[in-house]
């Protein structure tokens, strides 16, 4: 279980979380909404100790993230995958190393074979061919790129996956693929995950459950009905600018599962 | 309510008068004080880690052979070339100097113990200051910007071990041995600019290195290329890790790094001399 509590944190003078209390349940899909510079990227950081609160708690698997030593903390981000918004993969390397560094596993990192099998496994689930592995970072696509973020991700065998605006950036069609795949993988590997995006349409489609995140706080938290049905005007502007949908569309798509 | 004065009012009525601009130096001494005392403590807590990782030898030690290679061979050329004209130099400027009853071979001695003492290891330091700190600045500033760095420590690997040690392993091994290189290019460039230009004979230069040389020479030459080894690698490297701001602040950190190093360069360089030589 993923738990931050009354979480604060600023930068300079600018106050990007001001007591933020935010649970992610084992197995849960959540989707993190907010406008862009909100803090959304910024919290997500908190969870594996990227950046740490100036005041408030916060926990994963019991363990309060800010009090961990640097072993501690190795181990437990060996745990929680964390796919960032522009892949950020190693320029230097070639994807089959950048999967390589994924495999936290330090004996097994060292064994070529398992290596070599895992990383085509991983891209197999990315749904990107084998021969992906030999390409470097800039010889792929913006969605490959992410793409290959994610096998990078999961090739540690994570018990959670921190998504950092998957589909920022992408085409709709590539953006529909990022979409599914997040889903594939909650479905197929069953790992906790939170996903942070602007993309209202996204969060609907892959989440679980969405927190909408606002002037540094949780502004309305809920299933994607819940929050279709939260009267706070700031929350339905949001909602409402990149999403016009109705309760019932969302419905039909629940009964149907076509896309929305 | 009176308009205000822009130099256009000032145009037309001729009666623009300069806001009035304090500068409170106290402030600004403060500000520049916190700010260093703020760097240095950094820097600190970036040997500290360093210090920390070494442990991690599996990690660092074939990414610093990597970067030996890149040190070294990459930078022979350039050190070699640099050294021997300073060699050149300084031997056709001892043979202008020492005319009249000074004998020959004291120019000799000014040419070996010049190039060991100072010339070797401040100007290698200098050129690997410019070559191999900007380039660690410019790589780690990326890889900072773009989350690499993020990535990297997301993994569960620890960012100094992986990056840093190896970077300033290589530079803190490598340019004593670039230094030794260049000593001996330069003196043999200053032997055959003295042979040919002030008519110096074989004897009277070996006499004059061997007159004014001492075993204390080297190893202050050693010492001095170690500690600037470590300036070149230690700032490049922690300006790169505080790079902010995208391809703006790599170009802002590249620059400092290059200023700062060589700025530090010096002053070792000073301090070293006192310390050592007195």
């Amino acid at each position: 279980m993923i738990e931050l509590k009354n979480v604060y944190k600023r930068f300079g003078e600018h106050v990007v979380l001001d007591g933020v209390d935010f649970v992610v349940q084992p197995g849960e899909t959540v989707a993190l909404l907010g406008p862009s510079g909100v803090g959304k990227s910024v919290l997500l950081k908190h969870i594996n100790g990227l950046i740490h609160p100036d005041a408030g708690e916060v926990f994963v698997e019991g363990m309060d993230v800010r009090l961990l030593k640097r072993r501690e903390l190795s181990r437990l981000r060996s745990q929680v995958g964390y796919v960032f918004q522009y892949g950020a993969l190693f320029d230097s390397e070639n994807v089959f190393e950048n999967i390589r560094l994924g495999i936290t596993d330090d004996e097994a990192a060292k064994d070529r074979a398992f290596c070599e099998r895992r990383v085509v496994e991983c891209l197999g689930l990315v749904n990107l061919p084998p021969d992906t592995a030999e390409k470097y970072p800039a010889e792929l696509s913006g969605g490959m790129r992410k793409r290959v973020g994610i096998a990078r991700a999961i090739a540690g065998q994570p018990m959670y996956l921190l998504y950092d605006e998957p589909t920022s950036g992408l085409d709709p069609v590539n953006a529909s693929i990022i979409d599914s795949l997040v889903e594939k993988l909650r479905d197929e590997l069953g790992v906790t995950s939170v996903v942070v995006t602007h993309d209202v349409r996204s969060a609907f489609q892959i989440a679980n459950r969405i927190a909408l995140l606002h002037e540094g706080k949780i502004r309305a938290e809920g299933n994607p009905e819940q929050l279709l049905a939260v009267e706070d005007e700031a929350v339905q502007r949001f909602l409402g600018r990149d999403l016009d949908i109705t309760l019932a569309q969302l419905k039909r798509y629940r009964t149907h599962g076509s896309s929305l | 309510m009176p308009e205000p004065e822009t130099r256009e009012s000032w145009r037309l009525t001729g009666t623009y008068r300069s806001p009035v601009v304090t500068i409170d130096v106290r402030q600004i001494v403060g500000r520049a004080s916190l700010m260093a005392a703020s760097h240095i403590g950094r820097v600190a807590l970036l040997l500290i880690e360093i210090l920390r990782g070494l442990v991690e030898w599996r990690i660092w030690v074939p990414r610093a052979f990597e970067q030996a290679q890149n040190v070294g061979y990459g930078s022979l050329f350039v050190v070699m070339l640099t050294a021997a004209f300073a060699g050149a130099v300084t031997s056709l400027q001892a043979g202008y100097q020492f005319t009249g009853s000074i004998p020959i071979y004291y120019a000799a001695g000014v040419i070996v113990e010049s190039i060991i003492l100072e010339l070797g290891p401040v100007l290698t330091a200098l050129l690997l200051a410019g070559r191999i700190g900007a380039r660690y600045a410019a790589e780690l500033g990326s890889m900072r910007v773009t989350e690499q760095i993020d990535a990297l420590e997301s993994l569960g690997r620890n960012a100094v071990s992986f990056l840093i040690i190896p970077r300033v392993v290589a530079g803190t091994v490598m340019l004593p041995v670039l230094v030794v290189v260049a000593d001996i290019v330069g003196i043999t460039a200053g032997y055959l600019a003295s042979k040919s230009s002030l008519g110096m004979t074989h004897a009277d230069f070996v006499h004059g290195a061997n007159f004014f040389f001492r075993p204390l020479d080297a190893w202050y030459s050693m010492i001095k290329s170690v500690a600037f080894g470590l300036a070149v690698t230690v700032v490049p490297c922690y300006l790169g890790l505080s790079t902010k701001q995208g391809a703006e602040g790599v170009g802002r950190s590249t620059t400092s790094a290059v200023v700062s190093a060589s700025v530090l360069i010096l002053f070792l360089d000073a301090v070293l001399t006192q310390l050592l030589l007195q």
